[in-house]
């Protein structure tokens, strides 16, 4: 069935909460593996499946949660007015931004994309009288869904887990789609897909916008499940961190760049013990994923499953599957 | 045989012109193709018949001349409105969607046919469902005409060279073109493969489809076209039928006389 994976994820993620009712690894580490899951999963439509790298997203993720902030605390929008506002304010800018930067491949969208991150970061921190400047801007009320006020650590696990799951459910349709191939089709050769009558210019403008409408409504639930925004939640570091997760899961899979999303919180999370070591094994088990499995770890463990069941024959034609496959995944940008 | 109809070609290019930093890569190239043709272009490398392909596709701006197709101009237009058009193309070197199967690639082929939009297919809606049946039940036809019905599934990327370049083939035809360009199909292939590529070329022309062919492989190119268009140093050096060109003094002198092996 299409999507098996998909219920099966789901029902774990039921599942985890009412196992481990009051496990702060699972309901809190969760849910924020859950807001990075729906973050990761509208980049990858972007990076994985189109070919086009951003190392400014985290950007689009801020757009939402200030606007969600500000709306709330300074003009007193009900939640999820103000969250429809962050999406309209990040797809508009995503829009307008696409076409100029999209136009660029390889290195020089990835500068680009990170100048534009950069320069939202700067206002964050510099428009102080709407921003709150570095201290940020705190008090913001919880998030009201029709009467329902979200409270407390489960229930915001349960939010969250609705929206991922949601994220992850349209992101599967998307790419199990004549627009999903044609995303794909700009990756693998815009040279071909835009002879196969598909106007390259417009996808990439179009995927751009729909992964900062992910990003910046991560960002509001964020701003509510928090209470509190600063702009070092949406920095340069944040965004790289985005597209090490979309890497780490396995680029161009809907469930690798969850799975990257949530293996990359928990590892955080976990190596905490670890105190000063902590980012020096944080790096060196990335450097190790990315040399053994370098399809990433959801993609990467799931195909050395598959070849292990089925080890007879076929061993030369593999080798060239793999080599080819993966020379198209790795170098998004590549003129015809 | 003859054109279906004398009149009104389905190509007709006037004057192309076409310059990389000075170096004139197509001075003026004119030439006409009826529908239900299949012409080959030829020449010494570096005469302009990927250029040429490339132009008549929009990935070049021609800077003169005109690209009349079935009645209207296309030079100026970008490759996804070309393709509108109705013309498709295969590639010199491989353009394949390595990062899918082939029945992927081939559906990638129809997209000028499909309608789904962001929303609906985000959605899952009804009609998306029964556009991806569609879609499939078209590629489907256009691999089985190919021969490929039985490589459907497979990655793209992992098929032998010579069915690499038929899922080519096979994605342009999707898109239902009424003229399809095929730049080197024969290149790389061995001749069993060449022979069973020259009986699909005539089997593409009797679907209906016009075919422009640029080949070095002059057996091939002799038994499949219709016509044949010798280009030399970006102009046109002959045009006519193939008993026509092999006896014409200039173009012995230009090129088939350093092709001799060739017809071994």
């Amino acid at each position: 069935m299409r999507l098996a994976g998909f219920y099966g994820f789901a029902a774990l993620v039921v599942l985890l909460p009412l196992l481990f009712p009051n496990d702060y690894f699972v309901i809190v580490v969760g849910a924020s593996a859950g807001l990075h899951a729906i973050l990761a999963v509208g980049l990858n439509l972007l990076v994985g499946y189109a070919g086009q790298i951003s190392l400014g997203h985290a950007a689009f993720f801020g757009m939402g949660a200030y606007a969600s902030a500000i709306l709330t605390t300074r003009f007193g929008w009900p939640g999820l007015l103000a969250l429809l506002a962050g999406l309209l304010v990040a797809g508009l800018l995503a829009w307008l931004l696409a076409r100029p930067i999209l136009r660029l491949r390889g290195h020089y969208l990835a500068m680009a994309t990170l100048g534009f991150g950069v320069i939202v970061h700067v206002i964050l921190v510099q428009a102080t009288d709407w921003t709150g400047g570095p201290d940020g801007l705190s008090g913001i009320p919880p998030l009201n869904l029709f009467g329902w006020t979200v409270e407390g650590d489960l229930q915001w696990y349960g939010v969250i887990a609705a929206a991922m799951l949601l994220a992850i459910w349209l992101s599967l349709n998307l790419v199990d789609s004549q627009i999903g191939r044609a995303l794909r089709a700009v990756h693998g050769s815009e040279f071909a897909a835009q002879m196969m009558g598909i106007d390259t210019a417009r996808a990439k403008t179009q995927v751009f916008v729909v992964s900062a409408l992910f990003a910046a409504f991560a960002g509001s639930l964020f701003a509510h499940q928090q209470a509190f925004v600063s702009p070092d939640s949406f920095n340069l570091a944040v965004s790289v961190e985005l597209v090490t997760m979309v890497v780490l899961g396995g680029i161009a899979s809907t469930f690798g760049a969850a799975c990257g999303a949530i293996a990359l919180t928990l590892l955080r999370q976990g190596l905490v013990v670890f105190e000063d070591y902590e980012m020096l094994i944080h790096g060196a088990l990335l450097m190790a994923v990315m040399i053994f499995l370098p399809q990433g770890l959801f993609v990467g463990l799931g195909q050395a499953l598959r070849t292990g069941l089925r080890r007879c024959g076929l061993g030369r034609r593999r080798d060239r599957h793999r080599s080819l496959s993966t020379a198209g995944v790795q170098d998004p940008g590549s003129p015809p | 045989m003859n054109a279906l109809s004398p009149s009104t070609p389905l190509l007709r290019v006037e004057g192309l012109e076409q310059s990389f930093g000075g170096v004139m890569a197509l001075a003026g190239v004119s030439f006409q193709l009826d529908e239900g043709v299949i012409q080959a272009v030829i020449g010494p490398n570096g005469a302009g018949k990927t250029t040429l392909f490339n132009a008549l596709c929009g990935f070049y701006r021609p800077s003169a001349g005109s690209i009349r197709f079935a009645g209207q101009e296309l030079r100026g237009l970008p490759p996804y409105r070309i393709a509108a058009h109705g013309i498709a193309r295969t590639f010199q070197n491989l353009q394949l969607f390595f990062n899918m199967t082939v029945i992927e690639n081939v559906m990638v082929g129809c997209h000028l046919r499909a309608r789904t939009r962001w929303l609906a297919a985000a959605l899952r809606l009804p009609q998306v469902r029964r556009e991806e049946r569609q879609l499939r039940q078209w590629a489907r036809e256009a691999l089985t005409l190919c021969d490929l019905a039985d490589w459907a599934e497979q990655s793209a990327g992992a098929l032998p060279y010579g069915l690499m370049k038929r899922v080519e083939i096979a994605r342009a035809l999707a898109a239902r073109p009424r003229l399809l360009l095929l730049d080197e199909p024969a290149a790389g292939l061995n001749d069993t493969e060449t022979l069973a590529l020259r009986e699909l070329i005539a089997r593409i022309r009797a679907s209906g489809v016009t075919v422009l062919l640029v080949e070095h492989h002059m057996p091939l190119v002799m038994g499949v076209s219709d016509r044949l268009l010798v280009l030399d140093y970006g102009s046109v050096l002959a045009e006519g039928a193939p008993a026509e060109i092999q006896a014409d003094p200039r173009v012995i002198a230009a090129y088939l006389g350093g092709a001799v092996h060739y017809a071994v």
